[in-house]
């Protein structure tokens, strides 16, 4: 069983290349010279630090700030993913270059954004923690706004043909395409990214609701700052009831949010006879099935969209009978089009020739530790693979095993990892293991679950009678795993590693380089210098490494994985 | 002759630039829908019949010439018409209420008037009590019934059809088509002109008032006459019998065009023939001809094509490409609609595997173009190995990408069949084994 959009997570076929991967690349620099600039402009205010509190009675607040965080990222990320993949999909002109930033922005690490957004917004509301709330939000929208827009893109460009037909022969105005065609053909894509996304999500609030930027102290009151406090104080009991309330809190979500959504999805799927059972909820059940609910929707959504409706295709028809728009207009859109690339260009030359301060040293050291990160990836890569292979397949393999172990497992892969690294980093003083091997093991914490998922799934898709016939004609242990089990589930582990290893990228910020009890722990990598630089404030330094960890993650992914990616959806691919 | 509703002038459709290696998909093409008649166009798959329903109806605009609406060239889709589907395309998650009322919603109808209209129609065509059902709980019929109600509820004045029962059973299109027909003569259809397009021809001759003949690469107009036939049409009479031959005869001698029979008397249009092409490759596999030919030796070396596929229960569209490829093979020939085996034929059924194959590998060497060229190439070059890129450009300037693909896919497959080379699917490369390379055919023998 694949997932749908999930394996979609690399674009195979893009007009201009080159040229537009520089003009991404360029608007990318800009972006990061405004942040950087806005961030040294700014740097004079003071904010305040919450003091976080260790008791269990202060949990539940806590709880509920991670919560309206997350709720409110994703809110704007939803609404930006449908806006901006829907603009793609339609703009004839902009389409390439759209699709090739999501690309990019994709692969680039969120984290070390933090120090600029945070200044920047701190500054913009200078009035306590509103500037600080707003920044994590923001973060939290990037780390998750870019897949659930490449899946809505994606399903809007494999509408079938004869739906977009029927559209435009019965004359459907935009707002009814988008409303009865194109959002419900998008929807369970979007459903099922949202919640990678959310998960993502949670990953990055546990860093950010607590970290230092020079001599300042940023707090938020949440889960995330519990649970460093928790650790930092070495308070054992505290560590729990911090990731009891974390799993608690997912547990209820994906109860009261994500089943009922992928259950009321169901009738979404695009199948002329119905397949499998569809899933269920008693949450939906609750919803659809209520009368004042019904009543509400009667009296008010039911008549507004009516009224909408009429508005919108009487406008439609007008506009059908008026002329094209003017030659002189589209002139003045290229000539506006042409004067942003020439803005982008001088931003992005501004934003290299502020590299020029840094030092040889530093750009050495800058290397080097992208050199060992890169080990440090693969590494963790590797360790993930080397046990979720065997355990997935096995899994996979046995539906009585795969009952008994699937709750167990996804609750384990629902605590995000950046919640569990003091703990882990507590246990790893303790038993007196340096960071070096431990930010590895960091790593893998956070990266193994996609891994695993994905060859579980893949061990389910071979087809039982391929496993027959290597039963039938006695394969030997080797040869089974050599001729079917590698080759069945071979895409579904590319898919896996491919986001493990973004994952394993983004994690290495805040794996290699810690604050525990008023020490800096810290080793040789690129995270660690990114997180140092955030530290000293040493903003230059910051965006060169950023810039080398981004070049990194986009260049792997081009040399790498996307060629073993093709591979896999061709001649590894089961169905035909 | 009564009014033209839709006329199309010299439409064409090409792709690639205006002058030089462009593919011609429909040749310049003058056609008129008329007031009140049933236009069914018929056509092998692939002749571009689709792609000129989709011209007449504005969804694609005729690289040339002009498409006129009561005289008035049409910019963009064409008001008032209306599409029933071969895929029903109708929107799963809405309810067949909610598909139907889709297009009046489109146009500003009110809700109360919307819902009546939708009944009625829904009433019309047999749907009464499936308004609140989804489509994927209908059966494909009533599915299709969905989307004959969406198309009328507009009152389109003219009906369009592309293909509308080729996805269902034999029975339910029969039904289907039925009550199609009733509901044009009882007047009770709000449409008053019908454009059908089909590859199956007794469907043609039972529904259709006038019928279009297309012939393929690029699609021009093989015949265009009108059918007197009385309704309703049995298929035992003489009149369709002859009608049904003669279309089968257009069709399986592209390069003639025959005589129309004296009973459903009329005027024959077109009779164009296309310049030299590069030949095609019929897309048919080596073990369908064999079986083609086994068959054919049953029935004492001849029978009429279009009854044996009729029995074997085949979609003439489906066994044509297998007779093609047999006739150019030189297994058999077809005149006058039968297919007769030729000794050489007789040969290949009655071998054994291995024979066969060496008998498929001289016919194939000696008359199919394309393997040939393969070989050749192949054996020019000293490695004996070339990327299939090199032959896919090479196809590309004579067919549109995706015929180019289909044709090297046909002609690795026969390659490998009859073992003059062989083809590497991972790294894209058409090579010949060392064993063959030896025993095959030095390249003298190979050159015509």
């Amino acid at each position: 069983m694949r997932r749908p959009g999930l394996a979609r997570a690399l674009i195979l076929e893009r007009t201009w290349p080159l040229l537009l991967d520089a003009l991404v690349g360029c608007a990318v620099l800009a972006a990061a010279y405004g942040m950087v600039a806005t961030a040294r402009y700014w740097l004079g205010t003071v904010t305040p630090a919450v003091e976080i509190a260790r008791s269990p009675r202060a949990l539940p607040a806590y709880a509920f700030y991670s919560v309206v965080r997350i709720a409110v990222a994703y809110v704007l990320s939803l609404v930006f993913a449908v806006a901006y993949g829907y603009a793609a999909a339609h703009s004839r002109r902009m389409e390439s270059l759209m699709v090739a930033a999501l690309d990019i922005l994709q692969s680039i690490p969120v984290l070390s954004f933090l120090p600029g957004v945070m200044l920047a917004m701190v500054s913009l509301f200078p009035t306590r923690q509103l500037g600080v709330e707003f920044g994590s939000i923001l973060l939290i929208f990037t780390g998750q706004v870019w897949n659930m827009a490449f899946s809505f893109y994606a399903s809007l460009k494999a509408i079938p043909r004869e739906l977009r037909e029927a559209a435009v022969i019965y004359r459907f105005p935009r707002w009814q395409r988008f409303l009865d065609l194109e959002l419900p053909y998008g929807a369970i894509g979007l459903v099922w990214n949202s919640m990678v996304s959310v998960a993502g999500g949670w990953f990055f609030l546990m860093a950010c609701e607590m970290f230092v930027l020079g001599k300042r102290d940023f707090r938020l009151p949440g889960l995330g700052s519990y649970l460093q406090r928790a650790a930092g104080a070495g308070d054992t009991a505290a560590i729990f009831w911090g990731l009891g309330a974390m799993i608690g809190v997912i547990v209820l979500m994906d109860q009261l949010v994500w089943r009922p959504a992928i259950a009321w999805a169901d009738k979404f799927k695009f199948e002329q006879v119905e397949s499998a059972p569809p899933p269920r909820s008693p949450i939906l059940h609750l919803l659809r099935n209520s009368r004042a609910l019904a009543k509400l929707r009667q009296s008010t959504i039911a008549p507004l969209s009516e009224r909408l409706g009429l508005y919108f295709s009487r406008r439609a028809a007008h506009i059908r009978a008026q002329a094209p728009p003017a030659r002189w207009k589209r002139v003045l859109a290229g000539l506006a089009a042409a004067a942003v690339v020439a803005a982008l260009a001088y931003a992005a030359f501004l934003t290299l020739a502020s590299l020029k301060g840094i030092g040889r040293e530093e750009m050495l050291g800058t290397l080097a530790g992208a050199g060992t990160t890169f080990l440090r990836v693969n590494a963790a890569l590797l360790l993930a693979a080397a046990w979720t292979v065997p355990a997935g397949v096995a899994i996979g393999f046995h539906p009585r095993l795969a009952r008994i172990a699937q709750p167990f497992v996804q609750i384990a892969a629902s605590v995000p990892a950046t919640a569990l690294f003091p703990v882990v980093l507590l246990g790893l003083i303790r038993l007196g293991g340096g960071l070096g091997a431990g930010s590895v093991l960091l790593m893998l914490l956070g990266t193994q679950w996609y891994v695993l998922f994905n060859v579980i799934a893949g061990a389910m898709a071979i087809p039982s009678d391929l496993r027959e016939v290597a039963g039938v004609f006695r394969f030997s242990r080797v040869d089974r795993w050599k001729i079917v089990i590698l080759p069945g589930i071979f895409p579904y582990l590319i898919t896996g590693l491919v986001t493990a290893s973004g994952g394993a990228w983004n994690a290495s910020i805040v794996a290699e380089y810690f604050h525990f009890k008023g020490r800096i722990l810290s080793t040789l990598g690129l995270g660690a210098q990114i997180s140092h630089a955030t530290d000293s404030g040493n903003l230059d330094l910051l965006l060169l490494s950023t810039i080398v960890m981004a070049a990194m993650v986009v260049s792997v992914n081009r040399l790498v994985w996307r060629p073993l990616y093709r591979l896999s959806e061709t001649r590894f691919r089961l169905e035909s | 002759m009564s009014e033209v509703i839709i006329e199309a002038r010299q439409i064409q459709k090409f792709y690639g630039p205006p002058d030089g290696a462009r593919i011609q998909v429909i040749a310049p093409t003058d056609l008129g829908i008329y007031a009140g008649e049933i236009l069914a166009v018929l056509g092998p798959s692939g002749s571009g019949k689709s792609t000129l329903l989709r011209i007449l109806t504005g969804l694609s605009t005729p690289s040339a010439g002009e498409v006129l609406r009561h005289g008035q060239p049409i910019d963009g889709p064409c008001p008032d018409v209306s599409i029933v589907f071969q895929s029903f395309a109708l929107f799963p998650w809405l309810t067949v209420l909610q598909n139907v009322e889709a297009p009046l919603k489109a146009r500003g109808v009110r809700a109360i008037e919307r819902t009546k209209r939708s009944l009625r129609i829904l009433d019309t065509v047999g749907l009464d009590g499936f308004e609140s059902a989804y489509p994927k709980e209908l059966s494909g019929g009533m599915r299709q019934r969905v989307g004959f109600a969406r198309a009328l509820v507009v009152e389109p004045e003219v009906l369009f059809m592309d293909e509308p029962f080729s996805a269902l059973d034999v029975l339910t299109a029969e039904n289907l088509r039925g009550e199609l027909l009733e509901l044009w003569q009882n007047q009770r259809m709000p449409t008053r002109a019908v454009f059908l397009v089909t590859h199956n021809i007794e469907e043609a001759v039972l529904l259709a008032d006038r019928i279009i003949v297309l012939g393929k690469n690029p699609a021009k107009i093989r015949t265009d006459f009108r059918l007197n036939l009385p309704r309703p049409r049995d298929r035992k009479e003489p009149g369709f019998v002859q009608t049904v031959d003669y279309i089968y005869r257009v069709l399986t001698q592209p390069d003639a065009a025959p005589a129309l029979p004296a009973e459903p008397e009329l005027e024959a249009a077109t009779k164009r023939s296309g310049p030299a092409k590069y030949p095609m490759l019929p897309h048919a596999r080596p073990g369908g001809i064999a079986g083609l030919l086994e068959i054919l030796l049953d029935r004492n070396g001849r029978d009429d094509i279009y009854h044996l596929a009729d029995e074997l229960a085949f979609e003439i569209d489906d066994m044509l490409p297998t007779v093609e490829a047999a006739a150019l093979l030189g297994f058999l020939t077809v005149a006058e609609g039968d297919a007769e085996i030729t000794p050489e034929g007789r040969a290949f059924a009655e071998a054994d595997i291995l024979a066969r194959k060496e008998l498929f590998r001289k016919a194939a060497l000696e008359r199919v173009a394309l393997l040939r060229q393969i070989t050749r190439s192949l054996v020019a070059k000293f490695d004996r190995t070339l990327p299939a890129e090199f032959f896919q450009d090479l196809l590309e300037e004579h067919f549109s990408e995706e015929e180019a693909q289909r044709q090297l896919e046909t002609a690795i497959n026969w390659g490998r069949y009859a073992e003059i080379f062989d083809y590497d699917a991972g790294g894209k490369r058409f090579f010949i084994p060392e064993e063959v390379a030896s025993s095959a055919p030095p390249t003298e023998a190979v050159s015509p």
